[in-house]
């Protein structure tokens, strides 16, 4: 193997090491008991692994509430995302209206604005229309997406303008082409944009913050911090324990779609 | 006879520029017939027309005598074949030649899975799909390959799967554009005859597009020639060989472009030249030692069974003539003699439409 390589390996696993270190310490501490946390010497593995981190951060806490908050928070966004961005996307590019090309630069221009910047508006819109405090207010302001407007358009663009007037010589109606036949071939770029989304709102914190105080509303990083602040105080086990719990579910389904993941970003056409 | 689907008088415009200028066109129950242009000379806007999928900006489609200018191209029911075949990628060759029919007799429910337990009409609608589309795929020998994607398939297995698709649903015409493009040559060969075969079995109205003139001329029955966005004329295809209407499709038609000679120097060849253009095809013209028209041998290329001669003439008049057989070819730079038998010229007049040349 040349020198180059080797050198090239050893600065990437030295990079995968810093980034993964803190997830390893955290899982390591989760699986220690607490009399082994506290100790003079450093050592990753627990000398006498335990569940009962687990089984605290489970009962004694609403770690469960809170990442079911998540599920239904990250799925409610990504099915009206879904629903809103494939017929928008479809109309985009490969329906002809006046106004298209504007409309189109402006949810490229609408890119670049981050959310922060239209949070307070939204925040007040919703507190004028009494919706804080409330999955809708969790849900809601991210229904509309440029950037999956814009991922799934250009997915769509790639489709053959014959495969579409396929479909309506076969009868079926444009929202009917949109479902059976754009979105089933602009697939790899759904599920890429399905993980985006996926990722962003089970790890948003700022929002959450914002819009709800109810505790049985929090997302799972909105709870962690109850948990810190209130509940398990300075018990870390118990804490590394629901970290753990937290961010697993977004692991493993970034480990199960890996391929898929790459392969959506990857491609740049559709293969025929 | 009332046209099963006919054009009248139609103009499509895309913005400042004309697509396609008063066409008129019938297509008759159960005739073949071809339209025949060069690439961008508007066929395919007139195609997506008659299918339904673009509006004319004047003019109105029929079909049996009714106007169907607004209606969709299901609610047409017209089949179109696609020159990309356009097979739905995801779906396999079962599911493609099927979707029509789901959609024409399937409500949205009765399309979901397991609809078929709850209710008998979707039983039997659904047997009946099937039934249909398998009696389509056993025509076209599909059975074998229903459960594969159609990026598993050979270009002429996805060209039956598109025909499939188009003939399942017993359209009430079918529209096939530039069905034998992309095939190669022996494939070509045997797609026209099966295509022959399935418009004679089928008895439904066929009109394909294409550029290649013997695929028009071979398979049939009627031939519109499109130039420059206009019908130029609608013949059989031996007609149109032999008389043609004008002098553009006379140059458009036939393997070897017609040799045109201006009227005044046609006068050599036959009287009628004084007031006409003169045409005569490359095969017709003939080396003779006496013959009426003088030229020079500018070239000379060798096709297999038929020898290119390029010449010209004593006027400057560029000539091509073809030899069948190798006896005695003159060679680039031999000056040479020609005629051509009267019965084989076409007259044009200076608008550019055919003239009687007595014999």
């Amino acid at each position: 193997m040349r020198p180059g390589l080797i050198l090239g390996f050893g600065l990437l696993a030295l990079g995968a090491v810093l980034v993964l270190l803190p997830f390893v310490w955290m899982v390591s501490v989760s699986l220690k008991p607490h009399a082994e946390i506290f100790t003079p010497h450093v050592s990753l593995l627990p000398q006498n692994p335990t569940l009962e981190n687990y089984r605290r951060a489970l009962t004694e806490t609403a770690i469960p509430r809170y990442l079911l908050n998540g599920v239904l928070v990250t799925g409610g966004i990504l099915i009206l995302q879904l629903v809103l961005s494939v017929p928008c996307a479809y109309a985009l590019a490969h329906r002809r209206f006046p106004g298209r090309g504007l409309l189109f630069g402006a949810v490229v221009a609408a890119l670049l604005v981050p959310f922060h910047v239209t949070a307070l508006p939204i925040f007040l819109g919703m507190a004028r229309l009494q919706m804080l405090d409330s999955y809708t207010a969790l849900i809601l302001p991210f229904a509309a997406t440029a950037f999956g407007l814009f991922l799934l358009r250009q997915a769509f663009a790639q489709i053959p303008a014959e495969l579409i007037d396929a479909g309506r010589v076969d009868g079926m109606s444009e929202l009917a082409i949109a479902w059976r036949v754009a979105f089933p071939l602009a697939l790899p770029t759904v599920i890429a944009f399905a993980i985006f989304s996926v990722t962003a709102h089970w790890n948003d914190l700022f929002w959450p913050m914002i819009a709800v105080t109810d505790p049985d509303l929090a997302t799972p990083p909105r709870g962690i911090l109850y948990f810190r602040d209130a509940e398990s105080g300075d018990e870390p086990g118990p804490l590394m324990a629901g970290a753990t719990l937290v961010t697993a579910p977004l692991v493993l389904a970034f480990l199960l779609a890996q391929r898929r993941f790459t392969q959506g970003l990857a491609s740049t056409g559709l293969k025929r | 006879m009332t046209a099963a689907l006919a054009l009248d008088g139609v103009t499509k415009r895309f913005g400042d520029t004309t697509a396609i200028t008063d066409v008129s066109l019938a297509l008759g129950q159960g005739e073949f017939v071809a339209l025949l242009g060069a690439s961008g000379c508007g066929k395919s806007t007139t195609l997506r027309i008659l299918a339904g999928l673009d509006r004319p900006s004047e003019g109105q489609v029929l079909m049996q005598g009714r106007c169907v200018t607004r209606d969709s191209a299901a609610a047409r029911n017209i089949a179109l074949m696609f020159q990309s075949y356009a097979l739905y990628p995801h779906l396999s060759v079962y599911q493609n030649i099927a979707m029509p029919l789901r959609l024409r007799h399937l409500s949205v429910a009765g399309r979901l899975p397991g609809a078929a337990r709850f209710s008998g009409a979707v039983r039997r609608t659904r047997e009946d799909i099937d039934a249909q589309v398998r009696r389509v795929a056993a025509m076209l020998r599909l059975e074998p390959l229903l459960a594969r994607k159609p990026g598993q398939l050979s270009g002429g297995q996805q060209q039956r799967v598109a025909l499939a698709r188009a003939l399942v649903r017993k359209p009430a015409a079918f529209l096939l554009d530039e069905p034998l493009s992309n095939l190669d040559t022996q494939l070509r060969a045997d797609t026209r005859d099966e295509l022959r075969a399935l418009h004679r079995d089928t008895g439904h109205a066929f009109l394909i597009v294409t550029h290649d003139q013997s695929d028009a001329l071979s398979m049939a029955d009627r031939v519109a020639v499109m130039i420059a966005g206009r019908i130029e004329q609608i013949a059989t295809p031996q007609q149109l060989f032999h008389t043609p209407a004008t002098r553009a499709v006379a140059e458009f038609i036939g393997h070897h472009r017609m040799n045109i000679l201006p009227q005044g120097p046609a006068a050599a060849l036959h009287p009628a030249g004084k007031g006409l253009d003169l045409g005569v095809r490359p095969e017709d013209l003939r080396l003779q030692a006496d013959g009426p028209l003088q030229a020079v041998v500018r070239s000379r290329a060798f096709h297999g069974e038929e020898t290119i001669l390029s010449l010209q003439d004593d006027r400057g008049t560029a000539l091509r003539m073809v030899l069948r057989g190798g006896s005695a070819l003159p060679l680039p730079g031999d000056s040479v003699r020609l005629t051509a038998p009267p019965e084989a010229l076409h007259g044009f007049d200076a608008c550019g439409l055919r003239q009687q040349v007595l014999s």
